[in-house]
C-alpha cells in the first residue's frame, strides 16, 4: 500500500507546495493593494480599490471545478497539458489567490492604524511603511493566513484528482470509488487528514512564537 | 519658530461639511512649551496634526523656521517631518519589535551605518532610563515605560520640534508626573519647543509656558500660562482652571447671603509672597472675612486667589479696594 500513497503524497506536497507560491505571488500584491488604496490609507485610489474588490468577488464566487476547466486553456499554454499533476497547479494557483488576497487583506487591516500615523510622522515613505511596518506588524496574522490557504488548497487539490490531477485525491477515487478498494481509499483519506492537521499545528505553533504582542 | 495663519481645515462628508478649524492664527517660539488645550471634538488633534501635515489643512499656511511646510511636495516634506518628533496618547510602539528596534527605526530609515545606530540608541535609552529594556518587547512594558520608548523614539532623529496629542492622558496622575518632567528635561537639555495637546489643566499647569484655549474650531482665548491662571477671560478658561479645584467657589459662595463687600483677589508671584491682605487691614478701618481660597503652583511661579468679606465704613472699603490695586494684584467685587 505504501508504494501507491508516498508517490502520491508526494504529488499532493508538489502541487500544493506550488501552487500556494503561485497563489501568493499573485494573492499577496493583490492583499496589500487592497489595503492601501483604501479611503483613509496610506495611497488612497478609490476607483483602482473598486475594481479589485469587483474582481476579487467575482473570481470568488466561481465553483472551483468551473474554474479548472474555464482555466484549462491557460494551462495548456503554460505547461502544455490539461490534464496531469504539473497542470492543475495553474487552476490550482488562480483559484487560490483571490482568496489569499482577502486572507492577506483582513491580516494587514488588522495593523493599527495610529502605527501607520507614526511611521508617516516620521518621514516613512510607502514602500518603507509596506515593507517595515505593515507586513512585519502583521506577520503572525499573515502565517495564520497561509496556513489556512495551505490547507484550502489540499482540498482543492483533492479535488483537482477528480478531474485528472494527480496526488491523494486522485488516488482515492481511482481505488475507492472505481474500484471499491475501500482500504487503500481510508488511507489516503486518513494521510491528507495527518497532513492538514499537521499544517495546521506547525501554522498556530509558528504564528503564536514569532509572535511578540 | 513655528507659525501659524489663518488655518482652516474642513472634513465633507456626503450631506455636511464639518469646520474642525476655523482661521487659527499662531506663532510659537523657540523652545518653549506651548499648550493647545480645549474639550472633546475642539479640534485640537486636526490642528498639531496639520503641522506635520498628517492632514492636509483646507487653507491656510503654516511655516516652521521660515519654511512654508504647506507648500511643500511629499518628498520635501517627508524630510522635513524627519525634523519633528510625534508622541501620541496610544503610544503607537511596533508590537513585533524590542525597544530597541523600536528607536532604531527611524535611524535605519536614514540608512545609519549599524554601529551608529547601536550608539544612538543606547545614549537614548540612556537618556529616557530605560537601558535595562533593551531587548524587551513594548507588551512587556507598563504604560509610562512604552511612553518612554516613543519619547525616545521620536527624538532619534535629533527633531527641533516635539507634538504630543495627548501624550500623558492614557497615564496615571503619578507616571504624568514623571513623563511632564521628561518632557522638561528635554526642553531644557536639548532646546527641543514642544507643543503639547491636552484636555487636562494640570499638564498645562505643570510645563506649559503659553497656552492656547480651542474650542469648536476657533482660538477664543491664548496666553501665558501665569496670565491665564491670574486673569481668565472666557468662560471655558476660568472652568479649565477650576477643574483643578473641584470646589467652585462661583457656585458656593453667594454675595447675597452676605451683609459686606465681596472681593475676590488674583495675585501671581512675587506679589503672593507679600502680606497684603495684613497691610491693609493695620491700615485700613475695616475687618476681613476669608471666605474662601487656593494657590496653584505653575511651572515658574504661582497663582491663586482669595475671597474675602469686607465690612465696616463704605468710603475705608474703597479706599481698602485702591489700595489692594495699587499692590499688583488684580481685585474684582463680586
Ligand atoms: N477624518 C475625519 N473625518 C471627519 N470628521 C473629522 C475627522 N477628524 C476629525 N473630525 C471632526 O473634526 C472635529 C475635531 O476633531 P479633533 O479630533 O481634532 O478633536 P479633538 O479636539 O482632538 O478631540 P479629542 O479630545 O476627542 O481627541 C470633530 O468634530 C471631529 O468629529
Ligand atoms: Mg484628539
Amino acid at each position: 500500500m505504501a508504494e501507491l500513497i508516498i508517490p502520491s503524497l508526494l504529488e499532493t506536497i508538489y502541487m500544493v507546495s506550488l501552487s500556494t507560491l503561485f497563489s501568493l505571488i499573485i494573492g499577496f500584491p493583490l492583499g496589500v493593494l487592497l489595503v492601501i488604496t483604501e479611503k483613509g490609507n496610506i495611497w488612497e485610489r478609490p476607483l483602482l480599490n473598486q475594481l479589485l474588490n469587483g474582481i476579487i468577488n467575482i473570481l470568488r464566487s466561481f465553483p472551483f471545478i468551473i474554474l479548472m476547466i474555464l482555466v484549462f486553456p491557460i494551462s495548456k499554454l503554460i505547461v502544455g497539458q490539461t490534464i496531469g499533476t504539473t497542470a492543475t497547479i495553474v487552476p490550482l494557483s488562480i483559484a487560490a489567490a483571490p482568496f489569499v488576497a482577502r486572507i492577506m487583506e483582513s491580516s494587514l487591516k488588522e495593523v493599527d492604524k495610529g502605527i501607520i500615523e507614526f511611521s508617516l510622522s516620521m518621514g516613512a515613505s510607502i514602500p518603507e511603511i509596506i515593507f517595515k511596518v505593515l507586513i512585519p506588524e502583521a506577520l503572525p496574522s499573515l502565517i495564520l493566513g497561509i496556513t489556512m490557504t495551505i490547507i484550502n488548497l489540499i482540498g482543492y487539490s483533492a479535488m483537482a484528482g477528480a478531474i485528472g490531477g494527480g496526488g491523494l485525491g486522485n488516488l482515492a477515487i481511482r481505488y475507492g470509488l472505481y474500484r471499491f478498494e475501500t482500504d487503500i481509499m481510508i488511507a489516503s483519506v486518513f494521510v491528507i487528514i495527518l497532513l492538514v492537521q499537521g499544517i495546521q499545528f506547525i501554522g498556530n505553533r509558528l504564528s503564536s512564537i514569532i509572535n511578540k504582542k | 519658530m513655528i507659525k501659524i495663519e489663518n488655518l482652516s481645515k474642513s472634513f465633507k462628508s456626503v450631506n455636511n461639511t464639518i469646520w474642525a478649524l476655523k482661521d487659527v492664527s499662531l506663532h510659537i517660539k523657540k523652545g518653549e512649551i506651548f499648550g493647545i488645550i480645549g474639550l472633546s471634538g475642539a479640534g485640537k488633534s486636526t490642528l498639531i496634526r496639520c503641522i506635520n501635515r498628517l492632514e492636509e489643512p483646507t487653507s491656510g499656511k503654516i511655516f516652521i523656521e521660515g519654511v512654508e511646510i504647506t507648500a511643500l511636495d511629499k518628498k520635501s516634506l517627508r524630510q522635513s517631518r524627519k525634523n519633528m518628533g510625534m508622541i501620541f496618547q496610544h503610544f503607537n510602539l511596533l508590537q513585533q519589535k524590542t525597544v530597541y528596534k523600536n528607536i532604531a527605526f527611524p535611524l535605519e530609515l536614514e540608512r545609519l551605518p549599524k554601529k551608529e545606530i547601536d550608539r544612538r540608541v543606547d545614549t537614548l535609552l540612556e537618556y529616557v532610563e530605560l537601558s535595562d529594556k533593551r531587548d524587551a518587547y513594548p507588551s512587556q512594558l507598563s504604560g509610562g515605560q512604552k511612553q518612554r520608548v516613543a519619547i525616545a523614539r521620536a527624538l532619534a532623529n535629533n527633531p527641533k520640534i516635539l507634538l504630543s496629542d495627548e501624550g500623558t492622558s492614557a497615564l496615571d496622575p503619578k507616571t504624568t508626573k514623571s513623563i511632564l518632567e521628561l518632557l522638561n528635561r528635554i526642553r531644557k537639555e536639548l532646546n527641543v519647543t514642544i507643543i503639547m495637546i491636552t484636555h487636562q489643566m494640570e499638564v498645562i499647569k505643570d510645563i506649559c509656558d503659553r497656552v492656547a484655549i480651542i474650542e469648536n474650531g476657533k482660538i477664543i482665548e491664548m496666553n501665558t500660562v501665569e496670565e491665564l491662571f491670574k486673569n481668565p477671560k472666557t468662560s471655558t478658561a476660568k472652568s479649565f482652571i477650576s477643574s483643578l479645584n473641584p470646589i467652585d467657589e462661583n457656585g458656593l459662595i453667594d454675595p447675597k447671603k452676605f451683609k459686606g463687600t465681596l472681593i475676590r483677589l488674583s495675585y501671581l508671584g512675587e506679589s503672593a509672597k507679600q502680606p497684603i491682605v495684613s497691610h491693609m487691614v493695620k491700615k485700613f478701618d475695616i475687618d476681613v472675612n476669608i471666605l474662601s481660597g487656593n494657590i496653584n503652583q505653575l511651572m515658574s511661579t504661582s497663582a491663586g486667589y482669595l475671597i474675602l468679606e469686607l465690612t465696616g465704613n463704605t468710603q475705608e472699603i474703597n479706599q481698602a479696594i485702591e489700595f489692594l490695586k495699587s499692590k499688583d494684584v488684580s481685585v474684582e467685587v463680586i
